[in-house]
């Protein structure tokens, strides 16, 4: 794959920014030679069409949720709505600098304080911060508050988190960096957490749990409530991660079951696009304890005008530059103000049947350790299809006919996991269509399983070396090559 | 609702097969003394149209274009080439996932690729990653991560970083237990390194700094010692500006809106992050590699994945996962579409225009630079009388100026501070020149 320091560098480029207007001084007359850049940046110089061809190019070898079915586990790849997109491009939001006077911002500011209050009722809780600009970023801003909590009862032995083995790889990393240890509490034969675990574990050196509701299977803890209770009786906290809000939102809340925190991924639920990575949004809703400890600053209504609050003299300090992700909580904010409460309910009730649907005809075909119920995801397992294949290869297989793998690999309790999320956005043929593809693809691991060790044969590039890649990392362009 | 596909009929036909005789079945494992608490919204259904109506309503209160935009304190009002949005608002690059599939994201990657020597070639660093959410939260990891090195439990962080970024640098640290002493600044706006404690992680200096003072690096990294030099800066000066690497920093970080983000009320926003080769291990965030597929075809696909959470879980460097990476693809074709050339006059006239209208304001009477260092494309200005009644003379005649009250962070009074981008026109910088009462 080329770069764009492939590139033949064009001579006459320039033309993009006007001639200076104001009499010229020189640089060197500004500033101090010593301090001007020695050797010249090593971009090229392209003309406009080459950069439109480069990227287009660039474009073409990536799959997104408009290219086709996107199954990918936890993640919610639905569909993003274009108007949201549209809506976030306004210039009154997008060249709206954040240090501009309250009196210029009172949109932004409205906007702002109407999505705090949508979340908070989707979440049935009593506040919360917009600040935080991925899950990872609400799970730790959760964990400082948490911290906090505990400092400000003087309760300065609680240092430990627990969670449920199916626990996603940032819940431990989070409740780490914010200066916890992390105490795993394994599932029972249901995939749910094990409550007599859960009593032994529990003492007066747990700050909390961190939850993820329905868990990383995509079952519903039933005992829910016990859990919580439990963890309050004991002294904690309950944090909820909210990856998964999309098998419940509408009908109910993380609020009646006991969080104290629960974040929101604005980018999964509130179908605000990934970017290939980001960015995201992860705002936190909080129950009243941990209210007066949210980040500043808070926006607030007073005399028909919105302002920005840095007077909390309790709140942990600001965790982002200014407002958190700004255009993706107005793309959220478009999508809940068209769904409204049915279409909030609509979105959860037809993820669950894409997903029960799904799980219910695949089980035939690939094991599913974990035979019951599901919510919006389900997680079968890709051992014992067929002698010397494995997961990987399946999923490599999906590739060559057209659909994105779903997550591999995920939870660790399932020995070579396939975890799907069809979401509420595809249709029945959709489903059928990829069904019928892991059926085949089961059949051919049996009779031709050559046929999935090569996979993906349909692909820009196929199996990369990954063995090179990390023993001998090359991480920028070579120039001197 | 238009964006679930499923006809009632499919909905039956599907209810039927997995046996259950309604949607509210697939709900029963969750209590019903859970579900009976649950109250709506109160929030009708609307039709695309009218969410247009409403939100297009919000965004018209808000009217930054009838105002001269003279705010900067780390975002920027630069000009971003039409290219820029078309190219990556391209939907094969909106709404893909993170690149676990390498062989389905060779654009993502190819762009992080890019990305990452973009970075470097621009900080003077061996390796950077594929960025993280913003400048503010890149400098508190790049401060964590020091401290993974040196261990030390405490750092120097100078008066004269943005407010906004030592806010939450200051939460990081509170969170992780870390000492944070402060450096205090000469009379010309510089750091004054002088009175450095000792058995430090990490020194932290930005440049230009919050008082738009481009920082001495020079000799630096000699006088703090075993401790880490952390350098927060503005990519745009380094167009034209030395980078930090070639003076020994061994993090640079920035926050990367004014390469080609919108400002967007602070969000989203771009960390850049660069560091030495041989700190790989413990840096965070993603990174992509070069390697060859089976073919011997070259590719590109995550690397050194070992240090990420979803691999290292509570050992992970970070817990980061989710980062900036459309931002990232923003700047990458802003960066290729200016070329070294275009960056260099962008910095040009950023530098040019600043000093036509500081000369400007400071040939009034009673108008002064606070500080004597030189600057780039910001400058902080001693006003006669009451900064707050000047400020709100300003904004009443259409320009957009910050407020003196945010300054009070930085410990200064009865100042202004005035950024100027390429576009800002001879016509604006006179006019707001003659608003204060110069020239005419």
């Amino acid at each position: 794959m080329s770069t764009i320091f492939d590139c033949r560098c064009s001579e006459e480029v320039g033309g993009l920014f006007p001639k200076l207007d104001v009499p010229a001084q020189g640089v060197e007359q500004l500033i101090d030679p010593h301090y001007l850049r020695k050797q010249p940046l090593r971009l090229p110089n392209l003309s406009e069409p080459q950069v439109a061809r480069h990227y287009t190019k660039l474009s073409k070898m990536n799959f997104g949720v408009d290219d086709g079915f996107y199954p990918l586990g936890s993640c919610t790849m639905k569909y993003n709505p274009k108007l949201n997109d549209a809506m976030a491009s306004l210039p009154g939001f997008a060249g709206l600098h954040p240090r501009s006077d309250v009196s210029r911002s009172q949109g932004a500011l409205q906007l702002l304080f109407e999505l705090n209050g949508f979340l908070r009722g989707i979440a049935g809780m009593a506040d919360v911060s917009l600040q935080p600009v991925a899950g990872a970023h609400g799970e730790l801003t959760g964990m400082f508050l948490f911290k906090k909590y505990f400092e400000m009862r003087g309760e300065h032995n609680r240092k430990r988190i627990l969670l449920p083995d199916t626990a996603h790889g940032t819940n431990p990393a989070s409740a780490t960096l914010a200066g916890f240890s992390v105490t795993e509490v394994a599932s029972d034969e249901m995939g749910m957490i094990d409550l007599d675990a859960l009593d032994k574990a529990l003492d007066d050196t747990v700050a909390g749990v961190m939850l993820t509701v329905p868990n990383t299977l995509g079952i519903f803890e039933t005992n829910i409530l016990q859990v919580t209770e439990k963890v309050h009786a004991a002294g904690g906290l309950c944090y909820f991660d909210g990856a998964n809000l999309n098998s419940y939102m509408g009908k109910t809340r993380a609020g009646d079951m006991g969080a104290d925190v629960f974040h929101y991924n604005l980018h999964k639920t509130m179908s605000t696009p990934h970017g290939g990575g980001g960015p995201g949004s992860g705002p936190i809703a909080v129950s009243e304890v941990l209210a007066d400890y949210l980040p500043v600053p808070r926006v607030r209504l007073e005399d028909g005008h919105y302002a920005l609050d840095w007077d909390c003299p309790h709140s942990i300090g600001s965790i982002h530059s200014f407002y958190g992700n700004f255009l993706v909580a107005v793309r959220a904010f478009a999508y809940i103000l068209q769904l409204g409460d049915e279409g909030l309910r609509e979105v959860s009730e037809n993820a669950v049947l894409n997903a029960n649907y799904l799980q219910e005809r695949l089980k035939k075909t690939y094991p599913l350790p974990y035979d019951r119920l599901c919510k919006h995801e389900f997680v079968l397992s890709g051992k014992d299809v067929a002698e010397g294949v494995s997961t990987l290869d399946i999923a490599k297989r999906l590739i060559d006919y057209g659909v994105h793998p779903p997550t591999i690999y995920f939870p660790l309790t399932v020995r070579e996991a396939i975890m799907i999320e069809p979401t509420e956005t595809e249709s029945k043929a959709t489903l059928d269509r990829f069904a019928e593809i892991l059926e085949i693809v089961a059949r051919e691991a049996v009779e031709d399983p050559q046929l999935l060790h090569d996979a993906p044969v349909h692909a820009p590039v196929r199996r990369l070396d990954q063995t090179q890649a990390a023993k001998n990392p090359v991480l920028t362009y070579p120039f001197d090559e | 609702m238009r964006y679930i596909p499923t006809t009632s009929a499919d909905r039956r036909e599907m209810l039927a097969s997995i046996g259950v005789s309604s949607i509210e079945e697939l709900f029963a494992d969750i209590p019903e003394s859970v579900r009976s608490r649950f109250r709506p919204l109160g929030l009708p259904s609307r039709s695309e149209m009218e969410v247009a109506a409403i939100v297009g309503d919000m965004a018209n209160r808000n009217k930054p274009t009838d105002a001269v935009c003279f705010l900067g304190g780390g975002i920027y009002d630069h000009y971003v080439p039409s290219i820029v949005g078309h190219l990556s608002s391209r939907s094969e690059f909106v709404t893909a996932y993170t690149p676990y599939q390498p062989e389905i994201s060779q654009g993502t990657l190819t762009a992080m690729f890019e990305f990452q020597t973009a970075v470097c070639e621009l900080t003077g660093m061996e390796l950077g990653n594929a960025s993280m959410y913003d400048g503010a939260t890149a400098l508190a990891e790049a401060v964590l991560m020091a401290e993974r090195l040196r261990k030390k439990g405490s750092v120097a962080v100078s008066r004269s970083l943005f407010s906004h970024v030592r806010r939450t640098l200051d939460t990081y640290c509170w969170a992780t237990n870390l000492e944070v002493h402060e450096i205090g600044y000469l009379a010309d706006g510089t750091v004054d390194l002088d009175s450095l404690p000792e058995e430090l992680s990490a020194v932290i200096i930005q440049t230009p700094n919050a008082f738009g003072v481009i920082e001495p690096l020079a000799g630096m990294k000699e006088r703090i010692g075993d401790a880490l030099l952390i350098v927060s800066c503005n990519p745009v000066s380094l167009g034209l500006l030395q980078p930090p690497g070639a003076f020994g920093a061994d993090i640079v970080v920035a926050e990367g809106q004014s390469l080609g983000l919108a400002m967007g009320y602070g969000g989203p926003l771009l960390g850049l992050f660069a560091t030495r080769k041989e700190y790989l291990r413990q840096m965070p965030g993603r990174v992509a590699g070069r390697t060859v597929d089976v073919d011997g075809k070259t590719g590109y696909t995550m690397a050194a994945q070992t240090r990420e959470q979803h691999i290292r879980r509570q050992r992970a460097t970070s817990n980061i996962c989710t980062n900036s990476a459309h931002c990232a693809l923003i700047s990458t074709i802003y960066l290729a579409t200016a070329g070294a050339d275009g960056l260099r006059q962008v910095a040009e006239l950023n530098l040019e225009k600043a000093h036509y209208l500081a000369e400007g304001i400071t040939s009034i009477e009673g108008y002064e630079l606070a500080f004597g260092g030189m600057f780039f494309n910001e400058f902080i200005v001693r006003v006669p009388g009451d900064a707050a009644a000047i400020h709100d003379q300003l904004i009443c005649e259409g320009f957009a100026v910050e407020s003196p009250q945010a300054l009070q962070a930085l410990g200064l009074d009865n100042v202004l501070r005035f950024a100027v981008t390429e576009k800002r026109t001879k016509k604006e910088l006179d006019r707001l020149i003659e608003a204060l009462g110069g020239r005419r």
